[in-house]
């Protein structure tokens, strides 16, 4: 395939992963209203917010890191998105995976958030570096079940490239990670708890208590695009845990259901859970998440 | 003995000339650019409107006792968010502010700064019927008569207290308001910017922020 055609087919999954995470967005809003015993907002709510947020007159911002912050976190999910091969064996969807990919998303995860942190930072509201603060520390502790849960995988497969991970799972079921690994599986999927940011991890924005944490500056323009930011990222995410435990996908409608289902498992968790403290989700993290993870690395060790 | 007669407060001159509270902005531009096709620019304002119409942000700010019938917009019983309304606790995000119930001239200083930080176009709710003469609290040494003098009303909803019934009619008003263009109390507000700022600074006497909260 022409680099050309590639680059073209690579930007439609972009912009279809942003409409994507959208929706995914006010099917949350939805499902918790409903969990809530009310009617909700409709389903398109999100894509109504963001054209509000894009025709604001004004905006205000606080100089050029402030400016660059969600450009930053934009660039991290589409990047993340880049980097992820969505549909197995079909050159359109492969986007741009090489060998030692998963190393770089890794450093997607964070590359975001750290330009979220020092444009929040920049907006000099006490809120923001509170909101930093709390979440920079949660994603710290997160990130060592993650880790290690990412280390067995790979050694499992015996390559770094998120592309053969997901060949060494084609078979069937049985052969996904998430049944060849499951200490593995366990540690990623609590983790992943963590990096969405729903209860009850959710103190990072906590609405009663820190307005909305490291956006709280942020207005008109710069929302919108961080909205389709978090969009795409929160895709990017999902699309890279199933290549990592589900297998990867062979058609489109299949990678629907098992994105959904794995952005669903911290929406659910989510919506009956009250929130733990900062300290509390560290403790926890560093608990139970990374002694499974442990636990899937001697797995792949002494097989 | 103090005298026990009330008068009622002497009010502001009425606002200049020339610019009247529900004016219509020209609000049809794309990327910066402005049309010179008419129904080109009627489109582009009429599609802006409703976006804005259909994704109000609350700023969740209570100045008075009004406020407590703001929570029940929240819950399953009345649930303002089908309409796409959502409380925002920040200034930066919100698009409505809404004054429930008296304010005191201590609160109008921070209500002020809240409102001037709010990205333009913004709206204000004048909430029960202390916004609009007082209330019960018309011979009130320390709180304002007439919110209308001091901030760009757009929509009051009457009573004391008004049920959160009234104020989700309040809301699809000005959310009909909005659509036609005809709530353009922010722009107001700017024309007029020094009346207000008399009539904000005849209160506030300890007036230690700078003249536009930006």
């Amino acid at each position: 395939m022409p680099l050309a055609t590639k680059i073209a087919w690579s930007a439609l999954g972009v912009l279809v992963a942003i409409a994507y995470g959208l929706s995914i967005g006010g099917v949350i809003r939805k499902v918790m209203a409903r969990i809530q015993g009310r009617i909700g907002p409709p389903v398109w709510q999100p894509f109504i917010d963001l054209g509000k947020n894009l025709f604001m007159r004004s905006a205000t911002h606080h100089g050029v890191m402030f400016i660059l912050g969600p450009v930053f976190r934009a660039a991290g999910g589409i990047g993340l998105f880049l980097l992820i091969p969505v549909i197995v064996g079909d050159p359109r969807f492969e986007n741009f995976a090489f060998s030692g990919d998963l190393l770089l998303a890794m450093y997607f995860l964070f590359f975001g958030s750290l330009g979220m942190a020092l444009g929040a930072g920049e907006g000099g509201h006490p809120h923001s570096p509170i909101g930093i603060g709390r979440g920079l520390a949660q994603m710290s502790s997160f990130e060592l079940p993650f880790g290690l849960a990412v280390v067995a995988i790979a050694a499992q497969a015996g390559s770094f490239s998120i592309a053969e991970i997901v060949a060494s799972q084609q078979g069937g079921v049985l052969h996904w990670n998430l049944f060849a690994n499951p200490f593995a599986s366990v540690a990623a999927f609590l983790a992943f708890l963590g990096m969405n940011m729903y209860a009850p991890f959710n103190i990072v924005g906590a609405p009663q208590e820190i307005p909305v944490g490291p956006p709280t500056e942020y207005n008109s323009q710069f929302l919108s695009l961080m909205m389709a930011g978090r969009a795409i990222f929160a895709v990017a995410k999902m699309v890279l845990y199933m290549d990592l435990f589900l297998g990867g996908a062979h058609s489109i409608p299949e990678a629907f259901v098992k994105t959904f289902l794995i952005y669903f498992w911290s929406v659910f968790v989510g919506a009956v859970f009250p929130r733990f403290r900062t300290e509390q989700a560290i403790r926890f993290f560093l608990g139970w998440p990374t002694a499974a993870g442990i636990a899937g690395v001697l797995l792949v060790m002494f097989r | 003995m103090t005298d026990t007669k009330r008068t009622l407060p002497v009010l502001p001159p009425a606002p200049p000339e020339g610019a009247t509270p529900h004016a219509p902005v020209d609000d049809a531009c794309f990327l910066g650019e402005r049309p010179d096709v008419p129904k080109l620019r009627e489109a582009l304002a009429t599609i802006k409107n409703w976006f804005r119409a259909n994704s109000l942000w609350v700023m969740a700010y209570g100045t008075g006792c009004g406020s407590i019938e703001l929570r029940p917009l929240t819950t399953a019983r009345f649930d303002m968010e089908r309409f796409g309304m959502a409380m925002r606790p920040t200034p930066r995000q919100s698009n409505v502010l809404i004054i429930s119930g008296y304010l005191a001239t201590k609160s109008l200083k921070r209500v002020i700064r809240s409102y001037e930080q709010m990205p333009a176009p913004k709206w204000v709710v004048g909430l029960g019927s202390c916004t609009i003469n007082g209330g019960m609290y018309w011979d009130s040494y320390n709180t304002i008569n007439r919110l209308d003098l001091y901030l760009p009303v757009d929509v009051y909803i009457a009573g004391c207290m008004p049920r959160p019934e009234a104020l989700l009619a309040g809301f699809s008003y000005l959310m009909e308001r909005i659509k036609k263009g005809e709530a353009n109390g922010w722009h107001h507000y700017l024309e007029n910017l020094d009346w207000y700022k008399e009539n904000q600074k005849k209160l506030i006497t300890d007036w230690d922020m700078p003249d536009y909260n930006w």
